[in-house]
């Protein structure tokens, strides 16, 4: 067997690629620890070290572990969630506005999860674990539907229509919302008024757990699959001349798509905006390969996240600002400056 | 807006091979019948209600007022005001819909989707969060210069893009704004503990209309739409497109701007009484052009009937559906304009990009 040998282009872009992926790390590091300081008690660097040695106070422990840990965990994971979920809708739809917010997956997960609640309402902590795949089975329904419903024999799934019927869907969904949960009782009420906007729930290890796995299995099957969306993206016509299974593969991917964005938004409520960021910033920073711009992606997301979650509770102590506002804050913005300057 | 070869290509193609039309005998049958059903909704939103009133008795209260009677007083003082205000705000959201509509040549123009609301609406939360205590004329001001930031916005990043104002770019720029706006609301409401106030307010409601509001918003509905009457003929021209219009001596961007001015003036009215209630401004003129033809003339007085007609109708739903408790109008409304909507995309093919 002969050694591979790399061009200088192809080398070059390997550096880059490892040299993005870590000083992204290195940057979610150092959020990570300006989050663990920052909240209604101080903790110095330093307290955190110590205790994350296991050498701290009790109460440092208590806040560290029990209240500050799972919410950054948290954060991290449903950033990056969304961000890969964005990612693959984009490539997929070969739309650049296309994000499981805008496609109105996040409402319709966010639906299911409201009917469950104002059914159930004593027990919402007592289901974390069903919370996923109630949030999973609305997400499905949704994107079965503005599949369905932009779908055309003459021209396939036009971006623009998948957009405009993503919008319409949701405004749907935000009605039938509306018209639920004012009819909660006014404590439920407000639970549901901060979950929709989008809050990330701390104090809690629970959640994470309900969580982690969907998370396990789902991006590491979207980085495995990179390969396939780097065809994928290029057209269907071009990836069918290539030998790929084009509608298979495409049902699988918006499957793993939805199954990510659906689980996130049960932990997190709707937080729009990261799925379409991440991806245009990752792209930027590593290029359209899927092997590396998937990481990338993760990573980016979970950055961008965190950072949210970080500013929501520093901006306005002791208030605390729902990370979901935060990130529209930031996100439509730069959602407004690519409209203006995409050309489609 | 540059009208670009397939612009003047979706005029043929909307007309058909029908010349352009216009119905003038079918737009003043909609106007007197419309009217009439109006005021037969108005009695009949009088009188139902938590506590039901016989229809003799709203024509008693109207015309034979006893203030010793207590449903002649609930007549007066909540019923009524309530009921002539959802007339004037379904007047004030269709034409609003129908002027953006003709001036853009954008056929998912709408108060609601283009952020407008979601600007009255910010503005709303911040009046209600610094100043609590606020008269409604102030209340309503405020509403005007967040719509008209909402629009100078939408509009602005609509038309600095590569080719201009495209239906889906307007309606993106719209959406992303309105989740700003409306992100910012949220986020002011959490903060000054305005949750559930301004909650029912966004979820559209004619829960709290009274005469004081209703004397306030009267003058400035009536002028909005006396000035969206003058227009009307430019806006025939302008929805030729503007190239036409300028072609036929129009002055455009003078009528642009006075027609985002009355658009702003009729949307923000009209959020500042009953919320951000969308897809009236969809619905109607679509419905008008369809049954009147395409001359403004008669499109913006049928819209200003059906959309009146269409919130008072509305209105009484809200409150029969879940008879003890009030169903939010603007979720009551989406659930007819969403389907009408994706109707109105689908039915596109390619145009829309």
């Amino acid at each position: 067997m002969s050694k591979i040998v790399l061009s200088p282009y192809e080398r070059q872009r390997r550096t880059r690629g490892i040299t993005v992926l870590s000083s992204l790390g290195i940057l979610i590091l150092a959020v990570f620890i300006v989050s663990m300081n920052t909240g209604f008690m101080r903790l110095s660097p330093l307290d955190v070290l110590h205790t994350l040695a296991g050498e701290g106070t009790h109460q440092q422990k208590l806040i560290l572990f029990e209240f500050r840990l799972p919410r950054i965990v948290i954060s991290l994971l449903v950033g990056a969630g969304f961000a890969v979920s964005g990612c693959i809708l984009q490539s997929l739809s070969r739309n650049a506005l296309a994000e499981p917010g805008t496609l109105g997956i996040n409402a319709g997960a966010g639906f299911a999860v409201i009917i469950y609640i104002s059914f159930f309402p004593a027990s919402t902590t007592a289901s974390v674990f069903l919370l996923p795949l109630l949030a999973l089975a609305g997400a499905g329904l949704t994107a079965t539907l503005i599949y369905f419903l932009s779908y055309r024999k003459e021209d396939g799934l036009s971006p623009t229509r998948l957009i405009l019927i993503g919008i319409a869907v949701s405004a749907g969904i935000y009605a039938f919302q509306l018209i639920l949960s004012l009819r909660l009782d006014p404590r439920n009420y407000q639970f549901v008024a901060t979950w929709i906007a989008g809050k990330i729930w701390g104090g809690d290890w629970r959640f994470v757990l309900a969580l982690l796995p969907w998370l396990l299995i789902l991006l590491p099957f979207s980085f495995y699959k990179a390969r396939v969306l780097n065809v994928l993206n290029l057209g269907d016509q071009t990836s069918a001349g290539l030998g790929a299974p084009v509608e298979k593969e495409r049902i699988l991917l918006l499957a793993a798509a939805v199954a990510l964005a659906g689980s996130c938004v049960a932990v997190s409520g709707g937080i729009g905006f990261v799925g379409l960021i991440a991806p245009h910033l990752a792209r930027r920073l590593v290029g359209p390969r899927h092997q590396v711009l998937l990481p990338a992606c993760a990573l980016i997301g979970a950055l961008l996240l965190l950072t949210a979650d970080t500013l929501g509770r520093w901006v306005l102590q002791p208030a605390e600002i729902p990370t979901g506002i935060v990130v529209a804050i930031i996100g439509a913005p730069y959602f407004l400056y690519l409209l203006a300057k995409s050309k489609a | 807006m540059v009208p670009s070869p397939e612009s003047t290509h979706k005029i043929q193609k909307t007309v058909g091979n029908k010349p352009l039309r216009s119905h003038p005998a079918a737009a003043v049958s909609i106007i007197i019948f419309g009217l009439a059903a109006i005021v037969f909704g108005l009695a009949l939103s009088v009188s139902v209600g938590a506590a039901d009133i016989k229809l003799a008795t709203v024509w008693e209260a109207v015309f034979r007022f006893n203030p010793q009677l207590q449903q002649h007083q609930v007549i007066r003082e909540l019923r009524i005001p309530r009921a002539v205000a959802g007339a004037l705000v379904g007047a004030c959201f269709a034409v609003a819909g129908a002027i953006m509509q003709g001036m853009t040549r954008n056929p998912l123009a709408d108060s609601g989707l283009l952020g407008l609301n979601a600007g009255a609406g910010v503005a709303l939360a911040v009046a209600f969060a610094f100043a609590p205590s606020l008269s409604f004329i102030y209340i309503m001001l405020y509403c005007f210069v967040g719509a008209a930031t909402a629009a100078l916005i939408v509009f602005g990043i609509g038309s600095l893009s590569y080719n201009g104002l495209t239906p889906l770019r307007l309606t993106l720029a719209g959406a992303a704004v309105s989740a700003l706006l409306l992100a910012i609301s949220q986020g002011v409401a959490i903060l000054f503990n305005l949750s559930q106030d301004i909650a029912f307010w966004l979820a559209g409601g004619m829960g709290g209309t009274n005469w004081i509001q209703l004397k306030i918003m009267f003058p400035f509905v009536v002028v909005a739409l006396i000035a969206a009457m003058m227009l009307s003929r430019s806006i025939t021209l302008l929805s030729l497109g503007r190239d036409v219009a300028a072609g036929l001596g129009q002055r455009t961007r003078l009528v642009q701007t006075t027609g985002m001015l009355v658009v702003v003036i009729l949307a923000g009215t009209a959020v500042s009484t009953v919320g951000p209630v969308a897809f009236v401004g969809l619905i109607i003129p679509h419905v008008v052009r369809y049954l009147v033809g395409v001359d403004y003339r008669w499109i913006i007085p049928c819209s200003a009937v059906l959309g009146s007609l269409l919130i008072v109708f509305a209105d009484i739903a809200a409150r029969m559906i879940n008879a003890p408790y009030e169903t939010p109008l603007g979720a009551l409304i989406a659930l007819i304009g969403v389907p009408f909507f994706i109707y109105l995309a689908s039915k596109r093919k390619g145009e829309l990009s």
